[in-house]
């Protein structure tokens, strides 16, 4: 599903060059649930970022499910993102004057989808992150962990090759966290190829293949036996 | 990118964003109802000009007699000139073409008495046509006729202040007054919208004046009404001709400038509305400043709000907006605001402009301000156009940030 060979990437700060990425090869089979691991600064953001084609690398190839990715326009990058990724972040990230149903709808909406479908869709998605009784409500109404769900419907809603979620559980109590792993393993369980980065050795354990990054080179990369967060979950 | 979605959405964002939706919509409305409400006031201003310098007829050369400065044809100079009953005759007789009235004007300061009443006031000594030239209004009985003019008759027209003060307010018409010893009948009295002074003044026949100062030929002024149809052109030619005809008939010097003056409501008319223009086009100035004010105004709210929404835009990039989405959806926002509120602005200023009418003609000069629609649609549109434009600029710069820059902005 992802294929990237010799990544490189490096920030220009002022007049030093700060080198993250120093030759990432890596790859992702479909239906796999990855956690990428490392201590801040270890290039594991900037990996994610590149994976979404939110930023560029330096140089190094990137295939994602057999398409190469490489030399895009921000135009073609919007479209590839919204046909094939789905992003969750660590702040949610949804639009504070719309609601839950609206914010899932808007990958629907940028693809041209009629409002009528938008919403039997993204209410679909609402009902499968178990917040169909809240469709209605602002972001302001939610809990953090309620927020993240709606971000996981919106990021599921268009249906996207790959899911990349960004310390997804960073900002949720423990609790939280589980329920919202628990969510992720049920998508992953329906054959999603889904990516986390995080640095919570808990979290990454819930997932079935870690890498570790380490000052911008993979270190470690083993699959592990998955810790189902549902044990956790009432 | 006019689709229903598309507004639908648009709609969404500004009923959800009211202050910011209240306060670009305000900048806009407030600029343009003060663009209209100034332009409409300059132009109320140069209508109380026109009627201020409107109040007597603009077809009129008034000849002063003057003092000769150069001898000349052996007389001395410093000689008093007059003018004579004949010199009416004459010009009227030498200008056939251009004359279609000609009077003259005795002026005289007189004690004027009805009853215990006294006072003194301006009797001027006119012939019938003297009506036209001042275009004085009759309120009650007749002007001076040319009965009165050729049979020398003790008939007076007052104003309407002189009745005021001699009879109280009572009717004067019929009554008898006393001008400067001789006894005349009150036979009509009139109003003028030449202001105070002009209705404290008496119209009496200038053949009866002449009469009384021990039947002399000699008048003061000359009022010579030309064809309207000659224009400023033909005005001025006349005025030209005048002058050289009465300098000859006078033995005046052709080089002085001394013998007689001559106003002519012809060239003043020119003059002030040359002034009247450069009026306006102050106004204009500065109503145009106001739109720049307002131009100002939009664009800096626009920066701001692309720099509020930096976050949002980001997000929608992240979920697959398009840079030409991003910049349509902010632009199509707020043209649709400057649209909308211009407008709302644009007929408020039109209502105001309505409602203060007359209002402000007493104390501030402004008469029945008013706007043509051309122009108010024009500053209207000029300030949409250059909304967008300013939306246009940040949009577009929002639109080149990405994603992540846009979203690591809290």
């Amino acid at each position: 599903m992802i294929e990237i060979k010799d990544l490189h990437k490096s920030y220009q700060m002022g007049s030093n060059s700060l080198h993250v990425l120093k030759g990432i090869d890596f790859k992702v089979e479909a239906g796999e649930l990855v956690a990428i691991m490392g201590s801040s600064g270890s290039g594991k953001s900037t990996l994610l970022n590149i994976l979404g084609m939110l930023d560029v690398a330096d140089s190094g190839e990137y295939v994602l499910d057999g398409l190469p990715i490489k030399n895009l326009n921000e135009t073609k990058a919007a479209n590839y993102r919204n046909k094939f990724l789905g992003f969750i972040f660590q702040s949610f990230n949804l639009i504070n004057y719309k609601t839950a149903l609206e914010n899932v709808a808007l990958p629907l909406y940028y693809q041209g989808v009629n409002r009528k479908q938008r919403e039997e869709k993204s209410l679909e998605y609402l009902e499968q992150v178990g917040l169909k009784e809240w469709s209605h409500h602002l972001p302001s109404e939610l809990s953090g962990g309620q927020k993240q769900r709606v971000a996981v419907a919106r990021a599921m809603v268009a249906e996207p090759k790959v899911l990349l979620a960004d310390e997804l559980t960073g900002a949720l109590d423990s609790k939280t966290s589980y329920e919202v792993m628990d969510l992720i393993q049920k998508i992953n369980d329906q054959g999603n190829t889904i990516l986390v980065v995080t640095h919570e050795d808990d979290i990454a354990h819930m997932c079935k293949r870690i890498v570790h990054l380490k000052d911008g080179v993979i270190v470690e990369d083993k699959k592990i036996e998955q810790v189902r967060a549902s044990q956790y979950v009432q | 990118m006019f689709s229903r979605d598309t507004w639908r959405e648009i709609f969404i964002t500004l009923r959800k964003n009211k202050l910011r939706t209240f306060l670009s919509g305000f900048t806009v409305a407030l600029g343009i109802l003060i663009f209209i409400t100034l332009f409409g006031m300059g132009n109320g201003l140069v209508n109380t000009f026109n009627d201020f310098f409107g109040d007597d007829a603009t077809n009129v050369i008034y000849i002063f007699p003057g003092r000769t400065s150069i001898p000349y044809k052996g007389y001395k100079s410093n000689r008093n000139i007059e003018f004579e009953n004949s010199d009416l005759t004459d010009i009227e007789e030498t200008f056939p073409m251009f004359v279609e009235h000609i009077s003259p004007r005795i002026f005289r300061t007189v004690t004027t008495t009805y009853k215990e009443e006294s006072n003194d006031y301006t009797t001027i000594g006119v012939d019938w046509g003297q009506q036209f030239a001042e275009k004085t209004i009759i309120m009650q009985g007749r002007y001076i006729n040319q009965r009165d003019v050729e049979g020398r008759t003790r008939n007076a027209v007052i104003g309407r202040l002189v009745e005021v003060d001699l009879f109280n307010g009572r009717n004067a018409i019929g009554k008898y007054i006393d001008i400067g010893g001789s006894v005349f009948k009150v036979v009509g009295v009139f109003q003028d919208d030449g202001g105070d002074n002009e209705e404290r003044q008496i119209y009496i026949p200038y053949t009866t004046r002449q009469l009384i100062e021990k039947n002399t030929d000699e008048i003061g002024q000359i009022v010579v009404q030309f064809k309207p149809e000659l224009g400023y052109t033909g005005a001025m030619a006349f005025e030209k001709n005048l002058r050289i005809f009465l300098k000859d008939k006078k033995f005046i010097s052709p080089e002085d400038q001394n013998g007689f003056f001559i106003r002519n409501v012809a060239d003043n008319l020119k003059q002030n509305q040359d002034f009247a223009g450069v009026l306006q086009m102050i106004v204009s100035i500065v109503a145009f400043g106001t739109i720049i004010a307002g131009i100002i105004g939009i664009s800096n709210i626009m920066v701001y709000v692309v720099k509020e929404r930096t976050k949002e835009i980001g997000i929608r990039k992240a979920i697959g907006a398009t840079p030409k989405r991003v910049i349509g959806s902010i632009l199509l926002e707020s043209v649709f605001i400057t649209t909308v509120s211009g407008f709302i602005g644009m007929l408020i200023g039109i209502g105001v402009l309505k409602w203060i009418g007359d209002r402000l003609k007493e104390d501030y000069f402004i008469t029945s301000p008013y706007i043509s629609t051309g122009v108010a649609i024009f500053a209207t549109v000029i300030l949409i156009f250059f909304g967008a434009l300013a939306g246009y600029i940040p949009a577009r710069r929002a639109a080149r940030i990405k994603p992540i820059v846009a979203l690591r902005n809290e």
